[in-house]
């Protein structure tokens, strides 16, 4: 009896992967826990282990493939026969499941290609460089670091482990553990720390693992981090970026899958950032420590992977609270912020096929809001829809809304119209989960409705 | 595929006092079903029918295996994210368990929860809790709950080494031993919380000291011989449910695979794995003194194995083969 030893997916993210080092050859008995092939993943490279017990009859794909699809088989295990029990065949395995599983991470980098940086601070000429978003907030924090040497980061996995998804790559190694500081698991403790270090001449970078996490230490973001400047008549304050992926990543459930966005963009006395490209990511990151209020940083893990162009000069910063405008369009406008501005791309080529011309806004800052560029916006084509994956009560696109009643109820033709992940917990079935969070479809519909097309 | 002949469920066999011959072959064969469960959970996450997080269970198979096999019927078990041995020694279905893995509607909690959150309200198991810490409280209000409305239950709150940090662990234990509450803190120390060691984590390393500031006593136990563990569960068990407060258990023990499905790694070398994995094994280690004392030949393990097996593989086919949650379902338990 012989089965198939498949590529294996090693991440909640992974669609491929390339087959680094075979550490069994033909003919080897392997036992369950032995370590078969070492493979690379979007991430980190993996040990694959054997499950089963047997000998490697043939080795399919050769050490050094890159690009193994998931599920593809790599070898074969020829059994002794003495088992009964067939392991789960490669044919059970429903060909849909791996891409249904990772759909959300399919990166849109083609269309990045196609979308220009105008940032009229930038001068006649400027060079970009492609970079992942992840390395472009790493080099945010180096160049920083590099500058000012009150400035350290610290939190779970940062150091050695050069993050939980990599961001802080490298640091460890150029500015020693003295500024690049792993932490226990105790976020209300180590962000409070953070706050009393602001307080008293540093300027700490706190990354959370997940933003789901900073909610053990809300407390003291809120309470400690954002009030204090008030409550002291102006004479204590925190300069302090708290920083980490937010929203829902692939698959991981309710308590993993949370968008923070509208949580933190209602406390005066904080500023929030929430990036969707990677110049805006270093830019603002780099802004963001610079300055004098407590930030709350809103990354996006699925966007990390994803690589854009990002200008070669030296010191590029750019001034918090400034939305842009991705595309300018005259049929209807469409705001997002973080991973919903790649959403809004895709559907403005949709609607592009069915006539429609969307005018694009990437707000960047949460708080505060840029509330002028919207409404500037909003009074050519007269009508709104935003774009987030947070819930829809009291959300980013609630405020906006509002804000677009009461500054220009005389040029709206059509109700703002809000597209949200769904008012539940995030299900961890893939179908469910799917259903929850807003699709180009969604997008779509809610324009034809606001352009009153069918 | 047809129902194995010998039913291997785990923690339905409750051994007595001091184990007999049975019930260390039950304490066997439940460490087993624990193992090929994760072996095989570690497959159809590698297949893309499990997603997102997935953290095994292999390697602690005795913790969980001699701690439950002293709970009575009227008790509680509260624990995180490392969750599957801990609903298989519960009783808990495999077939159930596996279908919540793939998200599935014929999963524990319909497919809404998935590895990280899964309860089962008949078997006394309150989850499956995916924030590092948060179970302890909880569990410190189930035993809360109990000692207020006098049923004698135990409530067994499971932790991780890492977990042990968290403030919130200390405002309970303040708060049980205040109200002599009848639960039992199991600290699993696998010496690692993601790529942290525990000597890179902690300021005092020897868990079993940390309720000492609260006058609560605690035990060192090898986490990996089941037996030791059964006894040290078992008189901690009598310690609470006689009114005394509660009580803490270190466990030393060892995860064998990355921390979830996708950590490299890097942060130990594959001697100290392969060592621990050769030496300390606490189902080969069972399996040799069953064999030495005479109790089980090596043919009938294979034969537990065997058994075992097939029950993994009906979980797995079953988990594959049921259908995904109805799309009307999205907004079913959100309130009452
Ligand atoms: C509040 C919180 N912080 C961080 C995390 C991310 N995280 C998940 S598991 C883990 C390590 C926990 O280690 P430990 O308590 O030793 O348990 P083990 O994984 O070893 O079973 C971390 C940091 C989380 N889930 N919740
Ligand atoms: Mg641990």
């Amino acid at each position: 009896m012989s089965t198939q030893i498949l590529m294996p997916a090693l991440s909640p993210t992974m669609e491929e992967g390339k087959l680094a080092k075979w550490l069994v050859k033909e003919g080897d008995a392997v036992k369950s826990g032995d370590i078969l092939a070492e493979i690379e993943t979007d991430k980190a490279t993996m040990e694959f282990e054997a499950v089963d017990e047997g000998r490697i009859g043939k080795i399919l794909v050769p050490e050094g493939t890159e690009g193994v699809k998931v599920n593809a088989p790599i070898a074969v295990l020829v059994g002794d026969g003495e088992d009964a029990s067939a392991p789960v065949k490669a044919k059970s395995a429903p060909a849909e499941a791996a891409p249904v599983a990772t759909k959300a991470a399919a990166a849109p980098v083609a269309q990045a290609a196609s979308i220009k940086l105008e940032d009229p601070s930038l001068p006649e000429g400027t060079e970009f460089v492609t970079m992942t978003v992840r390395e472009a907030l790493r080099d945010a924090m180096a160049e920083e670091m590099r500058r000012d040497d009150t400035i350290f980061l610290m939190g779970e996995e940062v150091a050695q482990y050069h993050g939980a998804y990599k961001v802080s790559q490298g640091l460890l190694e150029e500015f020693g553990d003295k500024r690049v500081i792993d932490t226990p698991i105790t976020e209300q403790g180590f962000a409070g720390l953070g706050v009393g270090a602001a307080f008293n001449g540093l300027k700490p970078i706190i990354e959370f693992m997940t933003w789901n996490f900073a909610m053990q230490a809300i407390d003291q973001i809120i309470n400690s981090a954002a009030k204090t400047r008030y409550m002291s008549g102006g004479q204590m304050h925190s300069p302090i970026v708290f920083r980490g992926p937010n929203g829902p990543a692939a698959r991981v459930g309710a308590q993993h899958s949370q968008d923070y966005s509208s949580w933190y963009a209602h406390v005066p006395g904080l500023k929030v950032i929430s990036p969707y490209f990677a110049a805006d990511a270093k830019a603002l990151l780099k802004a963001a420590i610079r300055d004098p209020n407590p930030v709350v940083f809103l990354e996006n893990e699925i966007v990390y992977g994803r690589s854009f162009p990002v200008p070669k000069i030296d010191d590029y910063v750019l001034p918090i609270g400034k939305a842009r405008v991705v595309k300018p369009g005259k049929d209807v406008t469409l705001v997002a912020h973080s991973i919903c501005v790649g959403l809004i791309l895709e559907a403005a080529e949709a609607l592009a096929k069915e006539g429609i011309d969307a005018e694009l806004i990437d707000l960047r800052t949460l708080r505060p809001l840029d509330t002028d560029t919207v409404i500037e916006s909003v009074k050519k084509p007269n009508r709104i829809v935003t774009v987030e994956q947070g819930w829809p009560i009291c959300s980013i696109g609630s405020e906006i809304a509002s804000q677009v009643v009461e500054k220009a109820f005389d040029w709206l033709d059509a109700p703002p119209t809000k597209v949200n992940g769904k008012d539940v917990p995030m299900p961890y079935a893939a179908n469910l989960e799917k259903l929850a969070l807003p699709t180009v479809d969604d997008v779509v519909a809610a324009v034809k409705a606001v352009c009153y097309r069918a | 595929m047809s129902e194995p002949t010998k039913v291997v469920v785990a923690g339905v066999n409750k051994p007595g006092a001091t184990p007999n011959s049975v019930s260390l072959k039950t304490f066997y064969s439940d460490m087993l079903l624990i193992r090929r469960f994760e072996e095989r959970a570690g497959q159809l996450y590698g297949m893309g029918l499990i997603g997102g997080f997935c953290h095994l269970y292999i390697g602690q198979e005795a913790v969980v295996v001699g701690m439950q096999a002293n709970v009575a019927p009227q008790d509680q078990v509260i624990t995180a994210y490392r969750d599957h041995g801990h609903m298989l020694a519960c009783g808990m279905d495999p077939k159930g368990v596996m279908a919540e893995l793939t998200g599935r509607s014929t999963g524990y909690s319909k497919g809404n929860g998935g590895s990280m959150h899964m309860f089962s309200s008949e078997k006394h198991f309150f989850g499956g809790h995916g924030i590092v810490g948060a179970q302890i409280p909880l569990g410190t209000g189930l035993a809360f709950a109990d000692k207020y409305r006098n049923t004698g239950g135990v409530t067994l709150t499971y932790l991780g080494d890492g977990a042990a940090n968290q403030g919130q662990v200390y405002e309970s234990f303040n708060m049980a031993e205040l109200w002599k509450l009848p639960v039992v803190y199991i600290i699993e120390n696998n010496q690692y919380a993601m790529g942290t060691s525990v000597d890179r984590s902690s300021a005092q390393p020897q868990f079993f000291k940390r309720g000492a500031s609260f006058n609560i006593p605690g035990e060192e136990v090898d986490g990996m011989d089941v037996e030791a563990v059964h006894a040290a569960g078992r008189k901690a068990i009598e310690y609470c449910r006689s009114g005394n407060g509660p009580m803490i258990l270190e466990m030393k023990t060892y995860r064998y695979r990355g921390h979830s499905m996708s950590d490299p790694a890097k942060y130990r070398t594959r001697e100290e794995v392969q060592t621990v994995r050769e030496k300390r094994d606490p189902i080969e280690h069972l399996g040799q003194k069953l064999v030495s004392r005479g109790i089980a030949t090596e043919d009938e393990l294979k034969a537990i194995d065997k058994d075992i097996r097939l029950v993994v593989n009906t979980a797995a086919e079953f988990a594959i083969e049921s259908p995904e949650p109805d799309l009307s379902e999205l907004f079913t338990d959100v309130v009452a």
